[in-house]
């Protein structure tokens, strides 16, 4: 009886003690619940100011600064003959050496005069005095604009064409307002008859934004900053991408089949294993610095060229693919695998006629996945020679050329921030808006032609 | 691109011989014979043994060639010229290589590097008709061992079928050359660096200034290893502590809390700061987060550089926070659903019955999560090349510039790669303490991870 009492009496005692606590307890709850909520926000806060911020940089910088100019091809400054035409009897050899002698005494023309002539004209008179700030106002690169134009259609010499031309990098700072107004002459790019000309232009309505193609086009450039584009990098990648696909795809198809439907577990195998799982985590400059040893000091081949990009990106890039794989085959049910050699057919049919069409979206999701992933390594591009300034769009993979990722490097470090911090974020963004591209359609075929067993 | 032409001749005639090898096997099949393998089993053995042996030989072409040329040229140099250090002749040789392409040098080439640049020209000519000599005989005696046999008792697709997986064994084996490769090529560079700097001043020097170690071969303690590994350990233990937080409580909200609508929309998010190139990070980093550190270091009195410890930690946390979240989210879902039950049914709240019970018998796998996130930080390279201020020096302030292991190695090998200066090979002895590093930390990671898992499965 007492002892009955006794256990009634701290049974009471330890539930008051439990209810008293409760509210500290629920109070607990709450608090944990509320800090991993916060810290998914954080996560997609910082998501959100990373876009926000490049968005904002860079969407700008695909609108640039032209100046809309009426040209007269002066035949006083444009001297030159006809081009010439193939005389009969005249071996075809012949001919174009002497339109070679042609282009380049077009090339040698003074095409920049016919821009500042132009600009006087619109310009405020003592500007026929300030040539050199006159000129500063376009660009360098756009003078071939003109040659071209001329190159093209010969009889307009003597004529006037109305042209846009790229502004010169600083003024388009200056006029987007990238740049602290307040600092002190001395400091500024642009002095202040220049800034004046600017304003006239602005005011007369010949100062436009237009879309910047010149960013897609181009090549890089280092004296005419405004027209520097990505086209090279645009190429460099591209063949890049195509050697990855057309080396790591095959390779890491092969290597997934062997390992999910061929190999016993053996020491072999074991060690296979090991080496994908730790080649995926290796850090990927140490893949650029096996490029480096392996295919320009040993094999020799040249530096910064795509054909070594692409190599050590496949290289990089085949745990991804593999790994990939062997997941979408172990996820074909074994029914499929014995009702094909229950059949009679070989190992070998079984995987080419069954299981590698069923696998086949699977496999493409995961080899996208690994393209975009090697689309954006700068790291071990670095390394192969791959941070030289190249003004050319590679021809054949073993031509000198950069890459997307690295030319966003090169061009974060260049001297005139003020231009570049927008043009980087503008290829940034291309470079982002290509892999949201690669990775939309990896999501696409995983939704549209997965199977479920 | 004689060798791409190569390839392309000998893809066409592999493709003839499939055809001939098809052809002739319904020919036999015709006259009545029972064949033992179907048509297609009987070209494609034919293809396979024409076309491989001569690829075979193109591959040991293109690995042994140029270099044996260069030792025959080498070996016909001015003996004066032969007695020149190894980096200077191997100059030498660029240049007479640079002649006999036809791509000419800088100023007027000496004679004896025209003569040297003739002899390669030749040697050149010479390998390439060797070249297609031994390919053509690899492919005909390839064809002739399959046509001796050929007849209805061919077993062709067995064959067919061993050769289909020599392949697939030899692609999977790529895995094992990439990592020999790398073992081998950063051993022997870094072996040749160490000759000209004693391990011991590299591993333990605390002075990182290689430009003046030149002086002297091998100088004193100029490429001294530790102000770099400290940089390194600095900004990740710095990423660590952002990432761990965050990415863990992220994965604990994830897998307890989230409702699935709330966790499918989430969840790919966050992926997408995975998926981000890290040279979009490091630029963020340099323009955006730099500057917000400095200027609030300037509102309170504190002097942050914008380029700092600091900003190459924090940014390359945020980086690693889907990779810490989604593996720990996979751990902590992997804990069974009786444990839960039983520490809720005792009447612990839902965070209880996390922090006691859940966590603890997730611990070994969030560790080894953990772990393989730390070897991403130690690997990061891009982030810290733009956000870290590259200032090799030893010193425990996280506002200031510092360098990091991976950061030198791009330093290092930017630009002319020169194989036999100590300044380009100092990046392979610096790689291979990296690949050391994260090797440990990935196989003790991966073994963690693994055990893990096989306790509850």
């Amino acid at each position: 009886m007492t002892v009955a009492t006794d256990i009634a009496a701290t049974g009471f005692e330890s539930t008051d003690k439990v209810r008293a606590s409760l509210a500290r307890r629920h109070a607990a709850e709450k608090r944990f619940r509320l800090i991993g909520l916060v810290a998914i926000l954080l996560g997609l806060g910082f998501v959100a100011i990373l876009f926000a911020s490049i968005l904002a940089k860079g969407l700008p910088a695909f609108w640039q600064s032209n100046i809309r100019l009426t040209i007269n091809l002066d035949p006083a400054i444009i001297k030159i003959s006809p081009p010439p035409q193939q005389q009969e009897g005249q071996s075809n050899a012949a001919h174009q050496a002497e339109l070679l002698a042609w282009r380049g005494e077009l090339a040698s023309l003074n095409w920049g005069r016919l821009i500042e002539n132009a600009l006087i004209a619109e310009l405020p008179s003592d500007a026929a005095q300030r040539r050199r700030d006159v000129s500063r106002l376009v660009t360098s690169g756009e003078r071939f604009k003109l040659r071209d134009l001329v190159a093209a259609n010969p009889n307009l010499i003597g004529s006037t064409v109305d042209v846009d031309l790229l502004a010169d990098a600083n003024v388009d700072v200056w006029v987007k307002g990238n740049i602290d107004r307040t600092l002190p002459d001395a400091q500024l790019p642009l002095n202040p008859v220049q800034r004046n000309y600017v304003a006239v232009l602005q005011e007369k309505g010949l100062l436009v934004q237009r879309f910047a193609s010149g960013l897609f086009v181009n090549v890089d450039s280092r004296s005419s900053l405004a027209s520097a584009g990505l086209a090279g990098a645009f190429i460099g990648s591209l063949y890049m991408m195509l050697i990855v696909i057309v080396l790591a795809v095959p390779v890491g198809v092969a290597a997934a089949v062997y390992l999910e439907e061929f190999a016993t577990k053996n020491r072999l195998t074991d060690l296979i294993e090991i080496n994908i799982n730790n080649l995926a985590a290796v850090p990927s400059i140490v893949f650029g610095l096996l490029g480096a040893a392996v295919f320009i000091n040993w094999l020799r081949l040249p530096l910064s060229a795509p054909l070594v990009g692409g190599l050590v990106l496949t290289l990089m890039t085949l745990p991804t693919i593999i790994i990939a794989t062997r997941a979408t085959l172990r996820a074909i049910p074994p029914s499929i695998r014995q009702a094909a050699i229950g059949l009679g057919a070989s190992r070998v049919q079984t995987i080419t006629h069954h299981l590698l069409p069923l696998a086949i979206p699977g496999i493409l999701t995961g080899a996208i996945i690994g393209v975009a992933q090697a689309l954006g390594e700068t790291a071990p591009l670095l390394l192969i020679g791959m941070s030289a300034f190249v003004a050319s769009v590679p021809v054949t993979p073993l031509d000198q050329s950069t890459a997307l990722p690295v030319q966003i490097y090169l061009w974060q470090g260049n001297e005139l921030r003020n231009f570049f911090e927008a043009r980087t974020s503008a290829a940034i963004i291309v470079l982002l808006a290509l892999m949201v591209m690669l990775n939309g359609l990896a999501i696409f075929l995983r939704r549209r032609f997965e199977k479920r067993w | 691109m004689s060798s791409f032409w190569l390839i392309v001749v000998v893809l066409a005639v592999m493709g003839f011989a499939y055809q001939f090898g098809a052809t002739k096997s319904r020919k036999v099949a015709r006259s009545g014979a029972r064949l033992h393998s179907l048509p297609t089993h009987y070209g494609v053995l034919l293809a396979l043994w024409c076309g491989v042996p001569a690829l075979a030989v193109l591959l040991l072409f293109a690995v042994f060639e140029g270099n044996v040329i260069r030792a025959i040229v080498a070996s016909g140099l001015p003996d004066e010229i032969r007695a020149l250090p190894a980096d200077q002749l191997s100059a030498i040789l660029n240049r007479i290589h640079s002649i006999a392409t036809g791509f000419g040098v800088a100023g007027e080439p000496e004679t004896f590097e025209v003569q040297a640049a003739e002899r390669m020209a030749t040697l050149a000519s010479i390998g390439l008709l060797a070249r297609i000599a031994a390919m053509a005989v690899a492919a005909v005696l390839g064809l002739a061992f399959v046509l001796r046999r050929f007849g209805p008792q061919l077993r062709a697709r067995n064959e067919v079928e061993r050769g289909v997986q020599a392949l697939l064994i030899f692609c999977s084996a790529v895995a094992i050359f990439t990592t020999v490769g790398i073992v081998l090529s950063m051993l022997s560079e870094a072996i040749r660096f160490f000759s000209f700097v004693h391990p011991f001043d590299f591993f333990f020097g605390t002075v990182w200034n290689p430009r003046f170690a030149t002086v002297g071969a091998g100088g004193g303690g100029g490429y001294g290893l530790l102000p770099l590994l400290w940089g390194t350990v600095l900004i990740s233990f710095i990423a660590m502590l952002v990432a761990v937080p965050v990415g863990l409580m992220t994965a604990i909200y994830m897998a307890e809390y989230a409702s699935p609508h709330f966790r499918s929309f989430a969840k790919p998010v966050l992926e997408v700061l995975a998926g981000i190139p890290t040279i979009v990070y490091g630029f963020f980093a340099l323009t955006v987060v730099g500057p917000f550190f400095a200027s609030i270091g300037a509102m309170i009195g504190v002097e942050v550089r914008a380029t700092s410890a600091l900003t190459a930690g924090v940014v390359m946390g945020i980086m690693i926070i889907p990779f810490v979240s989604s593996l720990s989210d996979d751990i902590i879902t992997q804990v069974p659903r009786s444990m839960r039950d039983g520490s809720l049914g005792l009447g612990a709240t839902h965070s209880e019955t996390i922090k006691r019970v859940v966590l603890p018998a997730a611990l070994p796998g969030i560790v080894g999560a953990f772990l393989l996130a730390v070897s991403r930080a130690v690997g990061e390279t891009m982030i810290v090349v733009l956000a870290a201020g590259n200032a090799p020096v030893l010193q425990i302030n996280p506002l200031q510039a510092i360098s990091t292991v991976t950061v030198t190695i791009v330093n290092q090998l930017t630009g002319d790669i020169d194989f036999t200066s100590p300044q380009s090979l100092v990046a392979f002895a610096l790689g291979l303490t990296l690949f050391t590093i994260t090797l440990g930390l990935n196989i003790v990671a991966l073994y963690i991870v693994r055990k893990y898992r096989e306790q509850y499965e």
